[in-house]
């Protein structure tokens, strides 16, 4: 298993590395221009200065090998001189994004605990109810626990955040006031009180996207487990008069995991790339708006690093899922 | 002992509270929601509306415009004009005089030596200023003395207030921006996120794209303002969201541009929470006519070009005919209410610039249908779509992506269709549509289409370059990268002798005079621009904020130092 | 005893039923399959009928400005049960039409989506060989930034397909296109993972040691036990694809803006739902209808294409 992880990560390398060229393809020749959100006041010349100063006029393999050397080159050493207070890195060689005018990677980094907080706390959530959800429903197939969890999963599922968060603000926020509609991204937890606060602007963020993602695991945990439940093992293990609950948790759980993982281990990287409309719908601002604003305003250098951050954590959490099924099921060999 | 010092304390905030309203930061705390996240604080370096408002509370101009459009003086001691002898008589120099004892918000003294440096970081070749058009014309910008500056431009300026005026072209600090000109100006992050400025805020901190946090400026001029000691100026979302916010909920105090159909603004303000105020620019909604052929049987590089006449269009008939057809005082009730006025000007304000033309208020569907007979466009297979020589009336209509577009583009469908044009509606992403790449076949310069519809203003209070955008040079077209800004492909001799003439006219009745025949000329006497609707601006403020006076000629946020909160 | 005999005598020379039979009669059993057979049955019937017996067009709006500023906006009536929106268009026609456009977008491009997710999926998993290359095209698809390039196919084949097979056909095929090829990648993973432990179970290494040919291995021994997965990520591909082809047309890269969807008649709707809930509600309940009964109808596959049920 490490000589096959080992042999993995080795190929992960050329393959990110296409992926990016890939990436800075689709970027370039999607059309936009980073001078659209500028006014039409501005005339023709001065934005020509304009595109000139961002860099625009060199030509685009110029402009992918400066990326790459950024990104590989600068940036990590520049991390390395923000974590010991070193000098290796030249300041002005770093990826910076034409939106800002500043580095990308500190507005990434300041974008991230909120993201971490709303999208990874709603994630979490959902898999810890989904997983119980799906072996329940499963287990007492047609019942009405199962029946009304699959009513909730898939109106959950089929219908859009933009509505659900929409409807969540105007009866919690509007008018119970329970909660606030926008989330406050300066607020700082340092006391109880400000805790509270903290907890009631996630809920309704946190509610909506963990709704949608226990949706979706909860009906991939359900189908497996029913696929299983029906094999000769189980039968054979209750015949043997094993307890019920060491059947169902112990063999059939694990057996129906490994379309779960898979689907969790999907899920994971998305969390870094936000959740789009869920943040732009309750302000949280996070990675998610952050791409999506990027993307608008043709911002390519935040684009192209925050896509290929997202790629490189899919192959990473692909490559854990792999190593995980064979954890679960030692039949599968690699080798 | 300090049992009593509290007393003590108490006893003068006691004293003190009738007077609490002329004192700076009595207020507390002021929330303002943009539905457009500010990106960056230097209006040098973006010229989005949402960057310039948010920067417009630090940063301050020489003189500014208020709601009415008229000038008046910031930091400059007066307004320089002709008569007090600010204004040479050969109208190539302007001079201004700066308040005296002027601070920044870090304590030192404001000069001239920071004005002229804000001409230089903006007009250095490598910069990319996005204000780069306001400093055009100009031959030097001295420092006088401490307090005096002296701009020269290269020809006689009949408008010298472009420089150093209105919320785009602020004085920054030389002190603070020394090291960032031209193609240093990205490295200057510290600077472009916190600008040290003479207006009544400082940024404390900013997250771009998301929120700033702001605090009352102690050096401010006024020392009884602003009334409020911190600010939260938060970013994102949409324009439903920042209503809601401000109407419904109350946890903000003031909301930018609520572009909302009417019936759902008036819904959010019965809440009673807050108000919605409205004002007038100079933004008209229009349809453009392409004059050239946007055909996909042309080859690349012909298409939409000069070359190839517009094979329906061309006929000044079927234009007038098609804004005949149109009732623009029913899409002002459908898409704007009260912050939409219909008009037939492309200039509709200032107020002596503006046109009397009134004549396309009324639809008059008979009298378009007699015009398209006339042209020789007849129904003669009885389909309900006019056809000629065996071509039919069809037409593609194009426009951005956005809600009232949407509904306008369906409306207007369905009055052309009444008079046997067959139309097909297109809508484009916003970004792409604006963005002006060459390579897509989408952007509104391409025009790849037979009719298109978006907004468009000037800045400040002057039509001048404005109307000059349509000169025949101005034409996009391949070998000019499809940049330009002559979107219909107009050309007419007689306007661009005109315009040169506006160019060189120095009296204000004769230049409202002139651009009111450059305005009609595109207008009713040709029909290449198709004005719709005026657009006004819909802002929302809190009950309990007072001072708010909505300004479209120069940044919303104009007076931030003058408001309060309503006890 | 002559009467009782003809039965008797079919009884005994039954021909041998076709299995689709036993599937159709274990399907029969299953309520919620029928229930949901039943609605997605008159959904269908609605969206495709509906228009020829309500006769209303979808996209018409009264040219006289007073009727149509009193057409605005109005609850349901007799004239239009559910209503009309903004511009005074009938609700009702815009529903049928936009389910139209959605559930054939929404079916088409999930068939597309789980065709090239299993096809690659099962590949991968059986073929060690092809395994490494196709997972990381997988990874390739998984971190392309969906937007740009989505714009980027419309920039490219909006204009060649739409003149080749005309504005609708030609959009129609853009759409399924771009959803599915860009929706593929979960099932692909999914479905690989599960054949990656069916393929050592003990009936597969039995089936291939009495040489049975890889392919008839895939189809007959392995695709039928990755049903239940790929019956998930089908239910769930048609409410994925309705939605994103309302986020599509929202970027303006779906039909022409006045072809009502159900997805961008819900959008459209968002900011008027306090005033006009009935305009949310309903192609909202459209949507969520549509998913919840071929859910059902999938669940009920599935147990009747499962020979250990059927015998049960």
């Amino acid at each position: 298993m490490l000589t096959y992880s080992i042999r993995r990560l080795l190929i992960a390398i050329p393959t990110l590395l296409f992926i990016s060229l890939v990436i800075f393809l689709i970027l370039e020749m999607a059309p936009g221009d980073p001078l659209a959100d500028q006014p039409l006041t501005v005339p023709p010349e001065v934005r020509e200065k304009m595109r000139a100063a961002l860099g625009l006029d060199q030509p685009a393999w110029v402009r992918y090998l400066l990326w790459l050397k950024q990104f590989f080159w600068t940036e990590p050493l520049h991390l390395v001189d923000s974590l010991l207070g070193t000098g290796f890195a030249d300041p002005a060689g770093r990826i910076v994004s034409w939106q800002f005018r500043a580095p990308a990677m500190d507005i990434i980094w300041q974008r991230l605990p909120q993201t971490l907080q709303v999208v990874g706390l709603a994630y979490l959530v959902g898999v810890i109810i989904a997983v119980p959800i799906g072996i329940i429903s499963a287990y007492r197939q047609y019942s009405w626990f199962d029946n009304i969890g699959t009513f909730v999963s898939m109106v959950g599922f089929s219908v859009p955040t933009f509505f659900t968060g929409v409807v969540l603000i105007i009866v919690f926020a509007v008018n119970l006031h329970w909660f606030p509609s926008i989330y406050d991204t300066t607020l700082k937890v340092t006391d109880w009180e400000s805790f509270l606060k903290q907890a009631r602007q996630m809920v309704m963020p946190v509610t909506v996207l963990a709704l949608f993602n226990a949706s979706q695991i909860s009906r991939f945990m359900r189908a497996s487990m029913l696929d299983n439940l029906q094999q000769d093992y189980v039968r054979t293990a209750r015949a043997k008069g094993m307890g019920e609950k060491v059947v169902v948790l112990r063999h059939v759980l694990r057996n129906s995991l490994i379309p779960v993982v898979t689907v969790i281990a999907l899920g994971i990287p998305t969390i870094f790339g936000g959740a789009i409309i869920t943040e732009q719908v309750f302000k949280v601002n996070g990675l998610g708006q952050l791409l999506i604003t990027a993307i608008y305003a043709n911002d390519l250098p935040m684009v192209q690093t925050l896509t290929f951050i997202f790629a490189a954590l899919t192959v990473l959490f692909n490559l854990i899922a792999d190593v995980l099924y064979g954890v679960l099921d030692p039949r599968i060999r690699y080798d | 002992m300090r049992l009593k010092s509290a007393l003590l304390g108490a006893a003068a905030g006691i004293a003190l509270a009738p007077a609490a309203f002329a004192e700076r930061g009595a207020d507390g705390h002021l929330n303002i929601i943009y539905w457009q996240a500010p990106s960056i604080l230097n209006p040098y370096l973006s010229s989005g509306t949402k960057d310039v408002e948010s920067a417009s509370m630090v940063l301050e101009p020489l003189a500014g415009f208020n709601e009415k459009g008229e000038l008046f003086a910031r930091l400059a001691e007066d307004i320089p004009t002709l008569a007090n002898g600010g204004v040479s008589e050969d109208l190539t120099t302007i001079t201004w005089k700066l308040k005296p004892g002027l601070l920044w918000s870090d304590g030192t003294a404001v000069t001239s030596a920071d004005v002229v440096f804000s001409y230089e970081y903006c007009t250095h070749p490598e910069g990319g200023c996005a204000q780069a058009a306001r400093y055009e014309g100009i031959q030097t910008v001295e420092a006088l003395d401490d307090l005096t500056v002296k701009v020269t431009f290269t020809a006689p300026k009949p408008n010298p207030y472009n420089a150093f005026v209105g919320s785009t072209s602020p004085i920054i600090q030389k002190a603070q921006f020394a090291n960032c000109l031209g193609a240093a100006a990205p490295q200057c992050t510290e600077a472009n996120f916190g600008p040290i400025g003479t207006g009544p805020f400082t940024v404390t901190e900013f997250k771009p794209n998301d929120v700033i946090s702001m605090a009352a400026n102690a050096n401010y001029r006024d020392p009884a303002k602003p009334a409020f000691a911190t600010v939260t100026f938060k970013g994102g979302g949409d324009a439903a969201a920042a209503g809601r916010a401000v109407l419904e909920t109350g946890e903000f105090d003031y909301a930018w541009n609520l572009q909302l159909a009417p019936d759902v603004l008036a819904g959010m303000e019965a809440a009673g929470k807050g108000k919605v105020i409205n004002a007038f620019g100079t933004l008209v909604e229009r349809i453009e006519m392409n004059m050239t052929d946007p055909s996909p049987s042309l080859a690349e590089g012909e298409r939409s070009t000069v070359k190839h006449p517009h094979p329906i269009l061309s006929d000044i008939r079927v234009r007038k005919a098609l804004s005949m057809a149109i009732d623009r005082n029913l899409l002002v009730e459908v898409g704007y209410g009260k912050a939409g006025r219909p008009t037939c000007n492309l200039v509709p304000a200032p107020e002596m610039f503006a046109s009397d033309n009134t004549e396309c208020l009324t639809q008059d569907v008979e009298g378009a249908k007699a015009l398209l007979e006339e042209a020789g466009w007849t129904d003669s297979d009885g389909d309900g779509i006019r056809d000629k020589d065996g071509k039919k009336l069809s037409l593609l209509y194009q426009t951005s992506v956005n809600a009232v577009r949407q509904d306008f583009q369906a409306l207007v469908k369905q009055w052309w269709s009444e008079i046997g044009v067959e139309t097909e509606l297109k809508s484009v992403d916003a970004s792409v549509f604006f963005g002006g790449d060459p390579g897509s076949p989408d952007t509104f310069q391409k025009f790849y289409a037979d009719v298109e519809m978006y907004a468009n203003n000037f800045d400040g209070t002057d039509p001048e370059p404005y109307l000059s955008q349509y000169l025949c040079d101005k034409i996009p077209g391949p070998d000019n990268g499809w940049q330009g800004e002559n979107i219909n492909r107009f050309c007419d001799p007689a306007y661009d002798t005109l315009v040169a003439e506006l160019a060189k006219t120095g009296e204000i009745e004769k230049r409202a005079e002139i651009a009111k025949k450059l305005n009609e000329m595109l207008t009713k006497d040709s029909y290449v621009v198709v004005p719709l609707v005026d657009r006004g601006r819909n802002s929302a403020h809190s009950n309990t904020l007072g001072g708010v006076v909505l300004n479209t000629w120069d940044s919303e946020l104009w007076n931030t130092s003058d408001w309060f909160r309503v006890k | 005893m002559t009467e009782a005999s003809p039965a008797r005598v079919e009884a005994a020379v039954r021909p041998p039923r076709n299995q689709w039979w036993d599937v159709w009669d274990q399907f029969k059993t299953h309520r919620g399959a029928l229930v949901g057979l039943v609605i997605f049955g008159a959904i269908l019937f609605a969206i495709l009928a509906g228009p020829f017996l309500w006769r209303l067009d979808p996209t018409y709006v009264d040219p006289n400005p007073v009727n149509m500023l009193k057409l605005r906006n109005q609850g349901p009536s007799l004239a239009h049960p559910f209503g009309t929106d903004q511009l005074g268009r009938d609700m009702l026609a815009r529903i049928m039409a936009g389910g139209r456009v959605s559930i054939a977008v929404g079916l088409t491009a999930m068939a597309l989506s789980i065709f090239l997710g299993t096809l690659i999926g099962v590949v991968a998993g059986f073929f060690k060989r092809m395994d490494g290359l196709l997972m990381s095209m997988t990874d390739l698809f998984l971190s392309l930034p969906l937007l740009p390039l989505l714009l980027l196919m419309v920039t490219l084949f909006r204009e060649p397909l739409s003149q080749a097979l005309g504005t609708e056909t030609g959009i129609f095929l853009l759409i399924v296109t771009a959803i599915g090829v860009t929706s593929w990648m979960h099932t692909a993973r999914i479905v690989r993972g599960e054949v990656l432990t069916l393929k050592e179970r003990e009936y597969v290494l039995a089936a291939r040691s009495i040489g049975t040919p890889s392919r008839r291995l895939v189809l007959r021994h392995i695709l039928p036990n990755v049903m239940s997965p790929i019956m998930v990520s089908a239910t769930l591909g048609i409410a994925n694809a309705i939605i994103t082809e309302s986020a599509l047309s929202f970027l303006g890269l779906g039909f022409p803006p006045d072809f009502p969807t159900w997805g961008r008649i819900l959008f459209d709707a968002i900011d008027q739902m306090q005033l006009y809930p009935l305009r949310v509600i309903l192609p909202g309940v459209a949507i969520s209808l549509t998913v919840l009964s071929v859910n059902y109808i999938g669940d009920g596959l599935r147990d009747a294409l499962d020979p250990r049920i059927r015998g049960r």
